[in-house]
């Protein structure tokens, strides 16, 4: 195990991974639906402090655009809309899958870092140049290597909208 | 040569995330709070990629626009972010309409398609 130096990053990383943590852990175990999504808000917003920190600010800015002001609007949209408060409506059983749940999770956890991390773990150095995060560069790859998948993402978007309204209309 | 912090903290951080995610997919039984549930692993996905991209393991000198290899994490995001939002849209959509069906949305009782 080689020993930890202390950089800003770190300072900056370590109080913004607990609270993704646990509100993390807040989404699944709370039993109000809407506490879990402004649990997941939370954790959004600590993401894009977290992207911040790894000095692609253009993404985190996104993140906090998309996900928290497009995706959880919609979240909380919907469940103010169906309007679940009664909790017995959707009161969780205390059955087997809830034990069979959280074993299956630990042994996830486990297996996937006793094969990635081990190769990986006095890994600390930064490569990439610090430009790598800028509008600039990420247009110019958007625009020049990746505009085929640009292209097939906005027919991706067209489809979801076509979609969503053709589920939402009650008559066609 | 300038150090962060460890890249492992990052990937821990992020498995922590998924796993937490995947649990919440198998022992909820609220079908808005699996869609968060797929929200969380998406986006520790997420920060893994731009983890691996700061971190740039095989990158290899710079270029004038900045060498392209080291994009592909951040690309990765701007693509997963665009799924994300059309999967939200329609699969919110597919709930309203089994809730305005059946006036109950619990994913245990839904079993209309078992053989």
């Amino acid at each position: 195990m080689p020993s930890i130096t202390i950089t800003p990053d770190l300072i900056v990383f370590v109080p913004l991974a607990l609270v993704a943590a646990l509100s993390a852990i807040g989404v699944v175990a709370l039993k109000n639906a809407v506490r879990s999504a402004l649990c997941l808000v939370l954790n959004f917003f600590t993401l894009s402090a977290l992207y911040f920190n790894l000095r692609a600010e253009i993404i985190g800015i996104t993140q906090v655009v998309v996900y928290t002001g497009a995706i959880m609007v919609l979240f909380l949209f919907v469940i103010m809309l169906l309007n679940l408060g009664a909790p017995q409506l959707l009161a969780e059983k205390k059955d087997l899958k809830i034990g069979a749940g959280l074993a299956g999770g630990v042994i996830l956890f486990g297996v996937i870092a006793g094969t990635i991390f081990p190769p990986l773990v006095s890994v600390n150095v930064i490569h990439a140049p610090t430009k790598y995060g800028e509008p600039a560069t990420l247009g110019h790859t958007l625009f020049t290597q990746f505009v085929w998948p640009f292209e097939v993402a906005s027919i991706l978007l067209l489809v979801g909208i076509v979609g969503s309204i053709l589920l939402a209309k009650r008559k066609i | 040569m300038i150090t962060g912090a460890p890249l492992i903290l990052y990937l821990a951080l992020g498995l922590f995330m998924f796993t937490t995610g995947v649990v919440g997919v198998i022992i909820r039984r609220n079908p808005i709070v699996v869609f968060m549930c797929i929200e969380l692993m998406l986006n520790s996905v997420n920060l893994t990629f731009l983890a691996f991209a700061r971190y740039g393991l095989w990158y290899q000198g710079t270029t004038d626009h900045g060498d392209i290899s080291i994009m592909n994490g951040p690309m990765m995001i701007i693509f997963v972010m665009a799924v994300a939002a059309a999967e939200v849209a329609v699969g919110l959509g597919i709930i309203m309409t089994i809730f305005r069906l059946r006036q109950d949305i619990d994913v245990d009782d839904m079993n209309l398609l078992k053989g």
